[in-house]
């Protein structure tokens, strides 16, 4: 006969998932390289975004991309066009990407020497929110579309972001979205979150975006190699 | 699918644990899972069922989900409620000013083992 015992455990799901992250959130800072993980539900413009982005900055810091896509490169190809550096992470399935996942992505894209790389996480308000990837900074676009409530059905996600875009700020005029109330949910939740209304489409605002990302990339002391 | 990942990690996990303590099977996991957690229970015994088979330490492991209700506290009038049922907004005195005690939490609670 088998002889069972029990095993207290006691632990989230989430705990190893978590101290993966926070380790390799402490590399990059030794590394001095700026991580910045950006999510949003499917199609609200994180590859248009990264576009622009990667414009407006990359004469002034080396810039890297993470594609996470469940099964495709579309995403990876259009940012190829940029110039900058680009690999696909397939999450074979996955709606989300885990900080071992994100970790190997790193080195398969040369960090050491790059200031600034950009993580387009899976499409998905809820998965990406409960996995810690280890980035230096959460960044998430919300589209006009999608509607205000959206903070107040997605709390985890929007708790978890230090910058809100709100994007395709030019089709406001044809939806019922309230930006004030928006700005009201997101600190509900969040009271620290910065929020950018901007239009990747056009470039509208994107200026106050990459302002604020260089900002925090220097501000750590990052992007200083050269 | 998020649930899949997330059994996933749990495996993986306790895996680790098995190692650590020398252990040669699994035959039951205990998670405690929030009502207002993410997770979704039915698709964690699917996912459950699918994954165990691929992976010997677990083929024998039967999962046990407990419930952890969730609970809100409101700052308007001291009171704890229940969450699924009310929502954000304080039953007693309608106060928006509240916030969740319990009933997000997804844990390993304990497994037995061989
Ligand atoms: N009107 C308008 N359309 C936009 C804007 N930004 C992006 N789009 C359009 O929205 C669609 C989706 O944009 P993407 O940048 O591919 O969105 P994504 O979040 O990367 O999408 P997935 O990677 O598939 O999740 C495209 O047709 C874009 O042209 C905007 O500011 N205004
Ligand atoms: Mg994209
Ligand atoms: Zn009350």
């Amino acid at each position: 006969m088998k002889e069972v015992r029990i095993l207290e455990i006691k632990q989230s799901v989430f705990a190893d998932n978590d101290r993966q992250a926070q380790l390799l959130r402490q590399e990059l800072r030794e590394k001095k390289l700026f991580l910045l993980n950006l999510m949003s539900s499917p199609g609200s413009g994180k590859t248009t975004t990264l576009m622009r982005t990667i414009e407006a900055l990359r004469d002034t810091l080396k810039i890297g991309v993470m594609e996470a896509d469940i099964d495709s490169d579309v995403d990876a190809r259009t940012i190829s066009q940029s110039g900058v550096r680009v690999i696909q992470l397939h999450t074979g399935g996955m709606c989300h990407l885990d900080a071992e996942m994100t970790r190997q992505g790193l080195e398969g894209l040369d960090p050491a020497e790059l200031d600034l790389v950009i993580l387009e996480n899976v499409g998905n308000l809820v998965c990406p929110a409960e996995f810690d990837t280890g980035a230096t900074k959460n960044a998430m676009i919300l589209s006009v579309p999608e509607g205000h409530d959206k903070p107040l059905k997605y709390p985890l996600m929007f708790s978890v972001c230090d910058v809100v875009l709100v994007n395709k700020i030019d089709v406001l005029p044809y939806f019922d979205f309230d930006l004030e109330k928006c700005r009201e949910y997101v600190h509900r939740r969040n009271p620290r979150a910065k929020i950018i209304p901007i239009c990747a489409k056009t470039g509208e605002g994107m200026k106050a975006w990459t302002d604020w990302l260089l900002q925090e990339v220097r501000g750590e002391g990052y992007g200083e190699k050269t | 699918m998020h649930e899949l990942g997330v059994v996933f990690h749990i495996m993986d996990s306790l895996e680790k644990v098995a190692v650590e303590n020398e252990v040669t099977g699994i035959s039951r996991v205990v998670l405690e899972l929030g009502e207002v957690s993410t997770v979704i229970e039915s698709y964690l015994h699917n996912c459950w069922q699918w994954a165990a088979k691929k992976r010997e330490l677990f083929s024998e492991a039967e999962l046990v989900v407990e419930t952890i209700p969730a609970r809100t506290y409101c700052e308007g009038c001291g009171q704890t409620y229940a969450t699924v049922e009310h929502g954000k907004i304080c039953p007693c005195c309608h106060s928006p000013d509240t916030w969740l005690l319990q009933g997000n939490e997804f844990n390993i609670k304990e497994i037995e083992v061989y």
